[in-house]
């Protein structure tokens, strides 16, 4: 019995990302902010944010086995940096109004000096990129002491990091790079991201979130699905077991865990450009428990299962049960009862349905390919 | 013995105390190429702790081990030990060398384990091919990106390969744990395997098994010696099997060698049945 | 010197006091069910913001026995719901359960009170006005310790003396021993949750009185701190988890203060901004412990078998 090596390089799904992105780009267009349908691309931006957010944990929680809450702190990380580096000269001294800048420097306006409005694009994509190697320095800092930490332990080992990361950023002495506990703002974001071509304007707000989420997830799928994706699952399954086969475990945790945290600073980044504003008081454990419940919602280990997760969680929670905490939902209307917070009620009760009685989340250890497959083969009879 | 042959596996005055309790005292053993070499020894006698010893889970609290002339183990009583060292030879080692498990397979020992350690979620091809990672060339980028995509159709056309002469590749897609226990073992010795070790351990490989099996299995055995050119070091209780196979036994006993030699000699060694039946208290 | 830090130790004493009844609901159920219990915290805010509610309409010595009554069947039904259902689930499963049952409290409490914070009631004679070595405060920060401390003698008491404590010891030693030897493990786990809410809920009275109120997150910060306290002593350990409980509340206490403490004594200028780090502080021990003592003070050293 002869196995087919050579895999066909998957044509279909590229096709798939390529339309869904087309489609993102033509809705930024149509869509405009006083459109009720406007709720569509605050979802498919703040999803995306959160789909990598989940996503880079999920390589750590789920592939690696390594139970880590810390990833609000990585967030705050990439959030700050990318907030810092992209704020323009101009408009610095208005941010900082306490403290005297220590940063003045900016990518996008340093580089459309040099390369015109092509340069603001490659700015925030350098500003966005050392966001996540920010955030990945400080997670191999910190995993050189917690990773030999086992399950629960390292659960609150990291998750005191993320709080001790957050008090850093809050600290008065640092107010010149951080701003101390005052809020970024007017730095670069999506809301003013838009490419002109002569005449026609092209509305990105909603496109670059999704075209950095899409393109960082693409990449955590191809690791997942190389030899180190496999160690990684061999470490979860069976670290023992790992460990006498050959693979150094101190390298390889520390090697998804700095990966995970790159995405997450990255995944920071996108929500300091989505929101317009980046604050260390928001990025609490509260955060990290949500983005794990994405995860759970999903199906720990499954990356399909991530993105459904927070979308879904993104979209329930903005838009479809919003009626819950503004008096009416479904044509019920009870404004005693439906007032605000009801949503989250509602939701967090959904939520540990899902963790009670359906533990395996929506999509379990398969991925969105594995449900095709399955399909097609049941479509095609016994055919082999 | 072969000691024409180079020295494989060479185990000095290894003695690995728990608090109070000598778990092994002042073992020494050596292995030769292409031999096939015993530990056996009543339940509690040490075998498996001298196993985790050489494999490097534990670090021993004195002695050395040597791998293909080469000094990979050693260590000595220090810090608290220092005091309530019980064993032997405390002051003939001076160097700290504990390399973890993965250091000595990648210098090519490999190990099944006593209660099979496949990794549940993965098929049994996939078993066998992580086994593969640790032959790699590749970094995380290359292989995130598809740059290694030459040695990863070679790995997997060797798992492949590997399955087919051990008798697996009719179950490939199947879930590992999925198969019957005896297949079970025989995937943890193929994935050993996989690694292209020089040394071979089996823990217990015919734990659980009926006669019928132990038969096949001891056929696979030496085998697998005469096929991947490994020198296999096990552990067993199936007497037919240690004293089929088996080029030479050690015998522990409360964590002490009490013999060794080649089958026939043990077999006919006062000791060692003293061991295994008791002995009568007035003795 | 002695003037400007006794204020901090006193009321870091206090807290400690406080925190310690936290931790040992934390180290009573990590010692038999091997599960950080996140929900704890939030256990500990919502008897507080029982206490807001119920005051108002009833007098105190009805509300005080009935909040406590109400937190003890909350901790109690939480197990029930949330936990037992997952008792052969992976660990990864009930600590997101746990995880999932705070959220749930955290965003009920914000629906109730609309984000608004709520005023603790005050407790005649525990938050009266007291002097002690010439500094004024309230009396709730020197009950606190001789409370905790009679407390846990008895709980001590209870855990060594009596059959349900007996119960408890083997449990935490071995769960499925335990189990066989036909013990009623879930009859355990039940009392576990009862006495360590029992005491998040006496806690919760001190704490709150010392505040300005009550939020929907009051609870996560403190039940953190109080787990932080739990592992430091040792986890599974009841003294431990005291000891480390007050030592936590007296550094807290003092970086708290150490900006003016250092002003008065000259050795800085102006303000450093210490008081940032109050709660990281705690995060911090708690790495330094992990790292270098994972077992704690008091743990007990396990060997993984392969």
């Amino acid at each position: 019995m002869k196995q087919e090596y050579r895999k066909k390089t998957s044509w279909g799904a590229l096709l798939a990302v390529l339309v869904f992105l087309a489609v993102v780009l033509w809705l930024d267009q149509i869509i405009k902010p006083t459109n009720k349908m406007y709720m569509l691309l605050t979802v498919l931006q703040k999803g995306s944010v959160y789909a990598l957010a989940a996503v880079s944990m999920n390589l750590l929680n789920g592939y690696t086995g390594l139970f880590s809450l810390g990833h609000a702190g990585f967030m705050l990380i990439g959030a700050y940096t990318y907030a810092i580096f992209t704020i323009p000269s101009s408009a610095r001294d208005a941010v900082y109004q306490y403290f005297d800048a220590a940063v003045r420097f900016s990518f996008p306006e340093a580089l459309s000096g040099v390369m015109g409005p092509a340069g603001t694009a490659v700015g925030v994509l350098i500003a966005v990129i050392l966001a996540g190697l920010m955030a990945a320095f400080f997670a191999w800092l910190i995993g050189l002491p917690v990773l030999r930490l086992k399950s629960d332990y390292l659960a609150i080992a990291t998750l005191g990091f993320a709080e001790i990361i957050r008090a850093i950023f809050q600290w008065q002495k640092l107010g010149p790079i951080t701003n101390g506990s005052n809020l970024l703002k007017n730095f670069a974001r999506t809301s003013k991201f838009k490419l002109e071509l002569g005449d026609t304007k092209l509305v990105l707000s909603t496109f670059v979130p999704v075209l950095i989420a899409t393109i960082s997830i693409i990449i955590i799928v191809k690791l997942v699905n190389s030899t180190y994706g496999r160690a990684f699952k061999a470490i979860r399954d069976d670290e023992i077991a790992a460990e006498a086969m050959g693979i150094n475990l101190a390298k390889h945790k520390m090697l998804s865990f700095t990966v995970s945290s790159f995405f997450a600073g990255v995944s920071g980044a996108m929500m300091a450009m989505v929101l317009s504003i980046a604050q260390a008081s928001n990025f609490k454990s509260a955060m990290t428990y949500e983005i794990l419940l994405m995860v759970v919602l999903g199906g720990i280990g499954s990356t399909s299962g991530s993105v459904i997760g927070s979308f879904l969680f993104v979209a329930a929670s903005e838009w479809w049960l919003r009626g819950l905490d503004s008096g009416s939902f479904l044509g019920i209307s009870a404004p005693g009862i439906f007032r605000n917070g009801f949503r989250l009620v509602v939701f967090s009760i959904i939520i540990m349905i899902v963790v009670l009685f359906f533990r395996k989340g929506i999509m379990g250890e398969r991925e969105i390919s594995d449900v095709l497959r399955s399909r097609k083969k049941k479509a095609g009879g016994t055919a082999k | 013995m072969r000691k024409d042959r180079p020295c494989v596996l060479r185990v000095e005055d290894v003695t690995m105390q728990f608090g109070g309790v000598v778990a092994v005292n002042d073992f020494s053993m050596e292995e030769y190429e292409g031999e096939i070499v015993a530990i056996i020894g009543p339940n509690g006698a040490g075998k498996t702790t001298a196993f985790n010893v050489i494999t490097g889970v534990y670090a021993p609290t004195n002695g050395r081990v040597s791998f293909n002339g080469s000094k990979v183990i050693e260590n000595f009583p220090k810090g608290k030990m220092k005091k309530g060292y019980l064993g032997e030879n405390a002051g003939k080692y001076t160097e700290t060398l504990e390399p973890t498990p993965d250091k000595l397979t990648a210098l090519g020992m490999a190990r099944t384990f006593q209660n099979i350690r496949l990794w549940p979620s993965m098929s049994v091809f996939e078993n066998v091919l992580i086994a593969k990672h640790m032959k790699r060339t590749s970094n995380l980028f290359s292989a995130t990106f598809g740059a290694n995509r030459a040695e990863e159709i070679r790995q997997r056309e060797e798992a492949d390969a590997l399955l087919e002469t051990v008798g697996l590749s009719d179950v490939r897609n199947e879930l590992a744990t999925s198969l019957p226990y005896g297949k079970q073992r025989r995937l943890e010795i193929a994935r050993a395997l996989a690694t292209e070790p020089k040394l071979l351990l089996l823990d217990e490989p015919a734990a659980g098994m009926n006669p019928q099996e132990t038969v096949e299995l001891t056929r696979f055995i030496a085998e697998i010696r005469d096929q991947f050119h490994v020198s296999i070091l096990l552990i067993e209780h199936h007497m037919d099997l240690v004293m089929d196979i088996s080029d030479r036994i050690y015998v522990l006993d409360f964590g002490k060698m009490i013999a060794h030699g080649t089958p026939t000699e043990i077999q006919a060694n006062e000791k060692v049945i003293d061991a295994y039946l008791g002995v009568a208290d007035d003795a | 010197m002695a003037k400007t830090i006794l204020p901090y130790i006193i009321s870091g004493i206090s807290v400690g006091g406080q925190y310690a009844l936290i931790a040992i609901g934390y180290t009573m159920v990590y010692g038999i069910l091997r599960l950080i219990n996140f929900a704890h915290g939030d256990v500990f805010m919502v008897a507080g913001l029982m206490m807001v509610y119920m005051a108002a309409s009833m007098p105190l010595y009805i509300a005080i026995p009935l909040m406590i009554v109400l937190t003890v069947l909350l901790g109690f039904l939480i197990e029930r719901v949330a936990y037992r259902p997952l008792r052969t689930a992976p660990r990864m499963s009930v600590m997101i359960s746990a995880i999932g049952v705070s959220y749930l409290i955290q965003n009920l409490a914000l629906y109730i009170t609309g984000g608004l914070n709520k005023n603790y009631p005050t407790i005649p004679w525990i938050s009266d006005r007291v002097t002690v070595f010439g500094m004024e405060t309230s009396r709730v920060t020197i009950i606190t310790p001789f409370l905790t401390i009679i407390l846990v003698v008895l709980l001590v008491q209870l855990i060594n003396h009596t059959k349900i404590g007996m119960a408890m010891r083997a449990v935490s030693l071995n769960f499925e021993t335990s189990q066989l030897m036909g013990i009623r493990i879930n009859n355990v786990i039940s009392a576990t949750f009862i006495i360590g809410t029992f005491l998040a809920a006496v806690g919760s009275m001190l704490f709150f009185t010392n505040y300005p109120g009550v939020v929907p997150t009051s609870g996560a910060m403190p039940g953190l701190k109080a787990f932080v306290a739990a592992v430091f002593g040792g986890i599974g350990s009841i003294p431990g988890a005291v000891i480390g409980a007050f030592i936590i509340g007296i550094a807290e206490s003092l970086i708290k203060g150490l900006d003016t403490i250092l002003i008065v004594q000259g050795t800085i200028s102006e303000q450093i901004g210490f008081a940032t780090f109050s709660d990281a502080f705690t995060f911090i021990l708690l790495i330094i412990v992990l790292v270098f003592k994972p077992t704690g003070l008091f743990g007990e050293k396990t060997t993984d078998k392969v």
